[in-house]
C-alpha cells in the first residue's frame, strides 16, 4: 500500500458544488484533495452538459457547463485544490474522532478529518448494453474500457457504438487484433470526422469489417465468448464469430460505493440535517444532489449553500480548538489576503 | 391542455393533461408515468426518456434532430419510431398523442 496522503478534507466528486465547497473550505483554512472518477473536472456539468446554457445562477444570467465549471476552477485557485482524476472511492474507513482512511480503486489512500460527499447522481459508469446475459462475459470476454491493449493482441474484436471512444479503439486496435468489426445502430457516427474517415478506408481496403444493426444476444460459455447475434436496421439476424466485445454506450449514473459508506440512504439518497448538512456519521457530510432533506431542491445554487454550511461545521472538527469569527470577503482583510487580492 | 397517453410495457395506459409548450417527458415527469427517468433534465444529454411513438403519429411527431440521432445511439432497444420525449413539444396537433414506454431506459 502507498502511503496515505494528509489532508483537512477529502470531497469525493469534482462536481459544481464540490468545487465551490474548496472555496467555502479555503476560506476557513482547510485544505482539500477532490477525488472523482471522470477523467476531467466539472461532474454533470462537463459530462453531460458542457454546451448547454444554464439560467438559474445567481447573478449570472446564461453560462454552459463548461463555462461554470472554468469560472469555479478560477474561482478556487488561490486554495490550490489537489485533483485525483479517474478514481473511484471505494471505502471509507474510521480512524478518529472524526477522521477516516479513505481508499480509492486505484489503491490510493487519504488519511483526512472530514469527508464531504458532493456526487451528484452518484459514479458515472460505462452503460452496459441491453444484451441478456451479458454480465456472464464481464471482464472475461466482454470489457467497457481498455487498459492494456496487448490484452487483446490477435482476438477477434466486436466493437459497438459509434463515438469517439468505439472508433478511437477500432483504429488502435486495428493493428494488434486478429479481425475487427465495428457495429452501430446506424451508418452515422458522433466520432471526430477524422475517425470516420480512417474507419471507411480500412474497411474499403478490407482489413476491417462494419456492420450496421444491434447485438441481440451472445454465444459462448464460462464467459468466454464464441459469437454474437446481431439485428440489422431492416430486421434481418446474423451472427459474427468474435471471442471479445466492446461496447461503448456512454457513461450512466449509478450509486455505487457510496452505498457501502455505512450512511443512512432514503431513496438512493443521502439523509442530512440542515444546519451543517452532515450525514448520520459525524465527520462525513453530503450536498447537492446525492443528499435529501425536507424541501430539498436539486439545484446548483442549493449545494453551493450547502457547501457554505457544511465548512462552519468542518472547521469545528479540523480546528477544534480555534473559534470561528464570521466575516465577509468584501469588508475581511484575513479573507481577501487569503484570496491573493490583498 | 392536450392528452397524451403512455402506455407501459406491460400495455397499461395512462392518460394525462398538459399545457401546450411542455415537452412530452415533462408531461410524463409532472404525472409520475412510471419508466421515463429524465436523468439530464430534458437537456437532450442522456437517452432516459427514450419512447415509441405510435405508428399512427409517426408522420405528425416528426424526425429526431441530428444531434438526438446521437443521443438516441445510448438508448434501449432503439427503434425507427424511437425519440427522446423531451424533444417533442406539445401542441393542439399532438391531441391524443400514443408513446409506448420501453422495457427499460438504460
Amino acid at each position: 500500500m502507498s502511503e496515505a496522503i494528509k489532508t483537512d478534507v477529502l470531497i469525493i466528486g469534482a462536481g459544481p458544488c464540490g468545487l465551490f465547497a474548496v472555496f467555502e473550505l479555503g476560506l476557513l483554512d482547510m485544505k482539500v484533495h477532490l477525488v472523482d472518477i471522470l477523467d476531467k473536472i466539472g461532474g454533470q456539468c462537463a459530462e453531460l452538459y458542457p454546451e448547454k446554457p444554464i439560467y438559474d445562477i445567481p447573478g449570472i444570467p446564461l453560462v454552459t457547463g463548461q463555462g461554470l465549471t472554468e469560472a469555479l476552477l478560477e474561482q478556487i485557485k488561490p486554495f490550490n485544490p489537489t485533483f485525483h482524476l479517474n478514481e473511484m472511492v471505494e471505502s471509507i474507513e474510521k480512524i478518529g474522532d472524526p477522521g477516516f482512511r479513505v481508499t480509492t480503486d486505484a489503491g490510493k489512500v487519504f488519511e483526512c478529518k472530514v469527508v464531504v460527499v458532493s456526487a451528484g447522481g452518484g459514479s458515472f459508469q460505462p452503460k452496459r448494453p441491453p444484451v441478456p446475459g451479458i454480465e456472464a462475459y464481464e471482464n472475461i470476454s466482454v470489457f467497457y474500457a481498455v487498459r492494456k491493449m496487448e490484452q487483446f493482441r490477435d482476438k477477434e474484436i466486436l466493437i459497438v457504438g459509434g463515438g469517439d471512444s468505439a472508433l478511437d479503439w477500432t483504429l488502435n486496435l486495428h493493428p494488434l487484433a486478429k479481425r475487427i468489426t465495428l457495429l452501430h445502430r446506424r451508418d452515422e457516427f458522433r466520432a471526430a470526422p477524422h475517425s470516420v474517415e480512417q474507419m471507411r478506408k480500412l474497411v474499403a481496403d478490407g482489413t476491417m469489417d462494419l456492420k450496421i444493426g444491434q447485438v441481440t444476444a451472445l454465444e459462448g460459455a464460462d464467459g468466454k465468448l464464441t459469437g454474437a447475434q446481431l439485428k440489422g436496421s431492416d430486421n434481418t439476424t446474423s451472427t459474427i464469430s468474435c471471442d471479445t466485445m466492446l461496447p461503448f454506450f456512454g457513461l450512466t449514473m449509478k450509486l455505487g460505493p457510496v452505498a457501502n459508506w455505512g450512511l443512512h440512504l432514503e431513496n438512493n439518497l443521502i439523509p442530512v440535517e440542515t444546519a451543517s448538512f452532515e450525514t448520520n456519521v459525524p465527520g462525513i457530510f453530503a450536498i447537492g444532489d446525492i443528499n435529501t432533506y425536507p424541501g430539498k431542491l436539486k439545484l446548483i445554487l442549493s449545494g453551493f449553500h450547502e457547501g457554505a454550511l457544511m465548512s462552519q461545521k468542518a472547521h469545528r472538527y479540523v480546528y477544534p480548538d480555534k473559534r470561528l469569527v464570521f466575516q465577509y470577503t468584501t469588508s475581511s482583510s484575513s479573507l481577501q489576503k487569503k484570496l491573493g487580492v490583498n | 391542455m392536450t392528452k397524451i397517453n403512455f402506455v407501459d410495457h406491460s400495455g397499461e395506459t395512462r392518460t394525462v393533461d398538459v399545457e401546450n409548450g411542455a415537452t412530452v417527458m415533462e408531461a410524463a415527469i409532472r404525472n409520475a408515468v412510471p419508466g421515463i427517468e429524465a436523468e439530464c433534465g430534458g437537456a437532450c444529454a442522456c437517452a432516459t426518456c427514450h419512447v415509441y411513438i405510435d405508428d399512427a403519429w409517426t408522420e405528425k411527431v416528426g424526425k429526431p434532430t441530428p444531434m438526438e440521432e446521437d443521443m438516441l445511439d445510448f438508448g434501449y432497444d432503439v427503434r425507427p419510431n424511437s425519440r427522446l420525449s423531451c424533444q417533442i413539444k406539445v401542441s393542439d396537433e399532438l391531441e391524443g398523442l400514443v408513446v409506448t414506454v420501453p422495457e427499460r431506459q438504460a
